[in-house]
């Protein structure tokens, strides 16, 4: 195992040398390597990893976004990559907002174009130079992007039969019972110093009552 | 064969669009492909997928660790211990929990059951795609007895949950080796029967042979993994390649096509069944006694038994079953060699006991977002086979 990571930090280190302007930081996680990349960057770092002998990261595996609502660049795109060749695997992230197009890199993977879909789907993160960046596995006509933190679980529309109207109607989401979660930590461990309802407490003795 | 296409120059001449599906009995579950078509030529297929979406990650992030294996089988429902693999295999990366051997060879064993479950549906499908019946009626029979293993020693035909984090839920029952080995002495007989139904098959080889040729280039590009990419010619292997659990200690080979066709792809299914077949009889073999699960009681959850006696096991539970294990904040992204080909898992911790971000990068979406490549030049017909040899199951690929 310690010889792969010997690897994979190599690789790494290279990787920062030879596109120093391009790669914000890198680092090891669980044996994996992540690099960070810089938002205007990522075409040009995909080409390198894609071609350089010493990456031949032929395989996109997977494209997806994360949700960081509390950070000042919200979300993450993720681009996990295969080297067939070299039997390595690499992570690539780049940061942006809600306002701020990613470069695609359909050009380099062309398998990237659903993955691509799917994150501006799902998050809502806009994708430049895509071929072909429409909705992929919600509704047509869907409202929202669904994986983002802040979207109910429930989601905001319901669709049923209407009977009298002879066609699918949709409504918005009627729940009979709220949603229930449930945050199971213990007293111990989960109990902060102000509980639930002190507040109350503090309002009433300054008010007077 | 795209370049052949002659584009007709007439601008009153529209291309006929063909909606296939979203109920079409060689759609392998709800898929709607929007065609365009030159005559009986394919020009253009625009899959439209997201019938089936469920919002599994987003499901996953509102549960417990415990909670979201089961998600996992309502993934690819045709092999759903593969799924649960994989998910598994991530959170016990987060958490750094050593699987004990015995479970691990259990696992690999179900693992290898599932592939053939898998096999079991698509290469009959496939050859119903096609045109031929009787495969269909005959594997069916074969998967109920493998499905019967599965209920065993989990209670469930399908939806199985048995792998958990830290091992598989509980051993399997006594006498039920005997009977895995006793199904393996009889089930290489089905599996020539069915070859000798299809290999040499005129209708067959005339709808396969040739048919959606993937060049070992265009493999790689299209992100094709499994029997897909090794029908090309690449020997890939997650099992060889990047070895999880037991793996490494099981002598199997890799079956590889040679033309990246319809037919190699079958071909390649069928032989890595036989392989499976072998695994399976390796694991019995070699599996030592001992715990299935881990005996950290953070992770596992303790016997019945020792509950009744002991304060701490009653915790354990307690806690187990009601806030569930709490894991590190970090991520990995850790893949398995599922039937389809790599079923990934990129999972996301901060340190809660609910994951994250749970992605799943199903192998099918990735083959099935090629069709417009690999259809391209072909007939109508022919786009069936093409699907077919792809197996695709909306369950992982619409999520």
């Amino acid at each position: 195992m310690s010889e792969i990571n010997q690897a994979l930090e190599e690789l790494g280190a290279y990787i920062e040398v030879k596109l120093s302007d391009d790669i914000e930081s890198y680092e090891m996680k669980n044996g994996e390597l992540i690099l960070h990349v810089s938002l205007n960057s990522i075409q040009k770092v995909s080409q390198f990893l894609r071609d350089d002998a010493r990456c031949l990261f032929k395989q996109c595996m997977d494209v997806c976004g994360v949700d960081y609502p509390e950070r000042e660049k919200r979300f993450e795109v993720v681009y996990n990559l295969l080297s067939m060749k070299h039997n390595q695997r690499i992570r690539m992230k780049v940061s942006t907002d809600e306002d701020t197009p990613v470069p695609s890199v359909c050009g380099i993977w062309p398998t990237a174009n659903w993955f691509e879909r799917e994150a501006w789907d799902m998050y809502g993160v806009f994708f430049s130079d895509h071929p072909d960046l429409r909705r992929i596995l919600t509704d047509y006509g869907f409202d929202g992007h669904p994986l983002r933190k802040d979207f109910p679980l429930t989601g905001n529309v319901e669709v049923r039969y209407d009977e009298e109207e002879g066609r699918i109607v949709y409504e918005p989401v009627h729940l009979t019972q709220e949603f229930r979660k449930f945050e199971f930590s213990s007293p111990w461990e989960g109990m902060t110093p102000i509980l639930p309802g002190d507040e109350k407490a503090t309002v009433e003795e300054g008010e007077g009552k | 064969m795209a370049e052949t296409l002659v584009k007709t120059e007439d601008p009153t001449i529209k291309p006929m669009t063909i909606n296939f599906g979203p109920q079409h009995p060689a759609a392998h579950g709800v898929l709607r492909m929007v065609m365009e078509m030159d005559g009986e030529v394919i020009d253009r297929v625009d899959p439209h997928i997201g019938l089936l979406h469920r919002g599994t990650e987003k499901l996953i992030e509102h549960k417990s660790y415990m909670q979201a294996v089961p998600y996992f089988d309502r993934l690819d429902y045709v092999a759903p211990m593969s799924q649960e693999h994989a998910f598994c295999l991530a959170t016990e990366k987060l958490l750094g929990v050593e699987v004990p051997e015995r479970g691990q060879y259990i696992r690999v064993l179900f693992a290898e059951i599932s592939r053939i479950l898998n096999h079991l549906l698509n290469v009959p499908a496939y050859a119903m795609d096609v045109g031929a019946m009787t495969p269909m009626l005959w594997a069916f029979e074969e998967r109920e007895k493998l499905m019967e293993i599965y209920e065993a020693v989990c209670g469930a035909r399908m939806h199985a949950a048995y792998f958990r984090v830290g091992g598989v839920h509980q051993d399997m029952p006594a006498g039920m080796a005997e009977k895995i080995i006793e199904w393996a002495d009889e089930f290489p007989k089905f599996l020539a029967d069915m070859e000798t139904l299809l290999n040499d098959n005129r209708i067959f080889k005339q709808r396969s042979v040739d048919i959606g040729i993937i060049s070992p280039d265009d493999a790689m590009a299209w992100g094709c993994t499994g029997p897909t990419l090794r029908g090309s010619g690449i020997a890939w292997d997650l099992r060889k390649s990047q070895p999880y659990d037991v793996y490494d200690n099981i002598d199997f080979d890799i079956p590889v096509g040679k033309n990246g066709d319809c037919y190699s792809r079958y071909l390649v299914r069928v032989a890595e069944i036989r392989e499976s077949v072998k695994i399976i009889r390796q694991c019995i073999a070699d599996m030592p006694e001992g715990p299935v699960m881990t005996t950290d009681g953070k992770v596992g959850p303790p016997k019945r038994g020792e509950m009744k006696q002991s304060m701490e096991a009653l915790i354990h539970h307690f806690k187990l079953y009601t806030e569930g294990f709490h894991v590190p904040a970090s991520e990995t992204y850790t893949a398995v060699e599922a039937p389809k080909g790599e079923f990934g898992v990129y999972l996301v911790s901060d340190g809660s006991a609910k994951p994250y971000r749970c992605k799943i990068r199903a192998p099918g979406y990735a083959h099935l977002q090629s069709m417009d490549h690999f259809c391209k030049g072909h007939m109508l017909a022919d786009s069936v086979a093409i699907l077919g040899g792809f197996d695709v199951v909306f369950g992982e690929i619409d999520r």
